[in-house]
């Protein structure tokens, strides 16, 4: 369809029905809404992050995304198909890296992975030598090539993972917690390497995380999940302005004064010429400096971001 | 299906080369695998030096019942049975990677961990039931030969689907592959001997319930020229492929309906 986006769902609902045995025999089930009537579309070359609580329906929806699991309702398009229906036709256009579990065979050398994969995607050799060639490079895999997958570590076998994920050249790349149990030199590099491939490659990437750095260094988007519904959608820096989070002011005075009197900010603290205003986190900063240095005879100032890590607790509704 | 064909080559291609690497290993393997299947016949054999006749069947007909059967697992055996891990793949999470890639899952699932020494018991198989129609004093007509040949492929195909029942009951249950078992090994070891052994019950039972009788026992009493020892009807010793394609349909479509209902691992 013209003007769609690459990826389009509306009102997409999943339901699971849990079995929970209370007593010897009497068995209780009950209907889980884990994903519950979840709307978004994402364009051709963006990089989003997806991120909520456990349980909140990250992997439900990227198991939709990519056609593992059928939905219970709603509409949902990728790359103009519907990925349970058409589910071998989408594999040709997306890549898939499920950080917890690996898509390579266990046994296998690495380089025998890759050129299964080759074959099974039918990608042309002179397209596979390349992409080979750039990726062994970039995720340093060289020394790996001839090891069997087992024998890889983590860290190892997740390059080896998105590498393969790669090879047939996909419109977008999912990636499901891929920098969960990596050390912090595995994750900086992975980041490096999944930001230059959004913005060289355009691949339009999708990725869940619990560690807040990936979608910042990756991500120009975020999407909150919880329960089952999106609470935020929108850019990496909105984010930190959500309802309810505070933006700090810490201003030093040159001499040592009661709380300052400004209009729209609350002092919070007092220690010596040092005083900590607070304010709304989507009110401006600009009038309550200007108030500041028109009253008071000021040494220094800065602002602080609210951090995320304190403005997620505050979408997501209490357990 | 030319895409599934071509999937099964290159996946089962992959894990040849990779069993070739370590040749004493393969070889080893592999002849073990005829040993054992051979000592299953040679169970028989010992019946045999106390008896003259069992079921009313003479050894050389017996090993052609036998070699029937066996081949037909061993056909199955080889092509799909590593089906039944697929409810390791279910916990372990792997069928999700195996379900985003554009191969036919089931043609994955066969294909991986392909072993050719599994080729053990075709190979048993084939000797026993070549044995057994060169002494059987068979008189060949065209449809004897036809109807032997057709029993070999509808045979496999029916083992095939039994892998493949069991297979989407795993995705469905997350495992018991035990029940799978129970009727390919199971089906295959009661349709060793001549089923005038069993009680009539169970053969009307394994005819129109459950009918693996037409694995190999009603095609064989046509090769062997035998009439129904239970009386029934001569025209079931030529439905193997009718029923064999009821069979591959009620497969096809468990298949289908466990892999819409599959609800994969918690992350």
């Amino acid at each position: 369809m013209p003007g769609e986006a690459l990826i389009e769902v509306a009102d997409l609902r999943r339901t699971f029905v849990v079995h929970e045995r209370r007593g010897l025999l009497r068995r209780e089930s009950r209907t889980v809404h884990a994903v519950d009537g979840v709307s978004f579309s994402i364009e051709a070359g963006e990089a989003v992050g997806y991120i909520g609580p456990n349980g909140a329906g990250k992997s439900t929806t990227i198991k939709m995304l990519t056609g593992i699991l059928v939905p219970t309702s709603g509409r949902l398009r990728v790359a103009g198909v519907d990925p349970s229906a058409r589910r071998r036709e989408l594999a040709l256009k997306i890549g898939v890296v499920f950080g917890q579990r690996t898509g390579l065979w266990w046994d296998l050398p690495l380089r025998d992975s890759f050129e299964l994969l080759r074959r099974i995607y039918r990608v042309p050799l002179q397209t596979y030598e390349r992409n080979l060639a750039t990726f062994v490079a970039l995720l340093k895999l060289e020394p790996l090539l001839g090891q069997p997958v087992r024998t890889l570590s983590l860290g190892q076998r997740m390059r080896g993972d998105i590498a393969a994920a790669l090879l047939h050249d996909p419109a977008i790349l999912y990636l499901d917690e891929p920098t969960i149990g990596l050390d912090v030199h595995s994750k900086q590099r992975l980041r490096a390497f999944l930001g230059e491939l959004n913005t060289e490659r355009g691949t339009t990437i999708l990725l869940t995380t619990h560690d807040l750095v990936d979608i910042e260094k990756v991500c120009s988007r975020v999407m909150v999940i919880d329960r089952g519904r999106l609470v935020f959608d929108g850019g990496f820096d909105a984010l930190h302005r959500v309802g309810g989070a505070t933006r700090t002011v810490v201003v030093d005075l040159v001499d040592v004064a009661d709380p300052v009197q400004v209009p729209g900010a609350t002092v919070t603290r007092v220690e010596g010429t040092r005083q900590w205003l607070s304010l709304p986190a989507d009110a401006s900063t600009g009038p309550v400096v200007a108030a500041l240095a028109a009253r008071y005879a000021i040494a220094d100032l800065s602002v602080t971001e609210p951090a995320i890590e304190d403005v997620l607790p505050l979408l997501y509704a209490d357990p | 299906m030319g895409d599934a064909l071509r999937g099964y080559r290159i996946i089962a291609g992959s894990w040849i080369r990779a069993s070739l690497t370590y040749r004493a290993s393969f070889v080893t393997l592999t002849l073990t695998s005829v040993l054992i299947t051979f000592l299953d016949f040679a169970i028989i054999l010992v019946m045999f030096s106390h008896l003259t006749a069992f079921g009313g069947f003479s050894l050389s007909s017996i090993a052609v019942i036998y070699g029937m059967s066996g081949f037909s697992l061993g056909m199955a055996d080889l092509l799909l049975g590593n089906t039944e891990l697929v409810g390791r793949r279910v916990r372990d999470g792997s069928l999700d990677s195996m379900l985003v890639r554009p191969v036919p899952t089931l043609v994955q699932l066969a294909a991986d961990h392909f072993a050719l020494r599994r080729m053990g018991r075709v190979v048993q198989a084939v000797g026993v039931l070549g044995w057994g129609v060169a002494t059987a004093g068979i008189g060949w007509t065209p449809a004897r030969v036809a109807v032997l040949a057709g029993a070999l492929v509808t045979g496999s195909v029916i083992f095939c689907s039994i892998f493949v029942m069991g297979g989407a009951f795993q995705v469905f249950a997350g495992d018991a592959s035990e029940v799978a078992n129970a009727f390919t090994y199971g089906g295959n070891t009661l349709g060793q001997y001549p089923f005038t052994i069993y009680p009539a019950d169970l053969v009307k039972a394994l005819t129109f319930i459950l009918p693996m009788a037409f694995i190999n026992w009603y095609p064989a009493l046509y090769v062997l020229g035998r009439p129904d020892p239970f009386g029934f009807p001569e025209w079931l010793q030529w439905a193997s492929p009718v029923v064999t394609a009821g069979f591959v349909v009620v497969a096809g479509c468990s298949w289908r309906a466990a892999i819409r209902r599959y609800r994969s691992t918690g992350s």
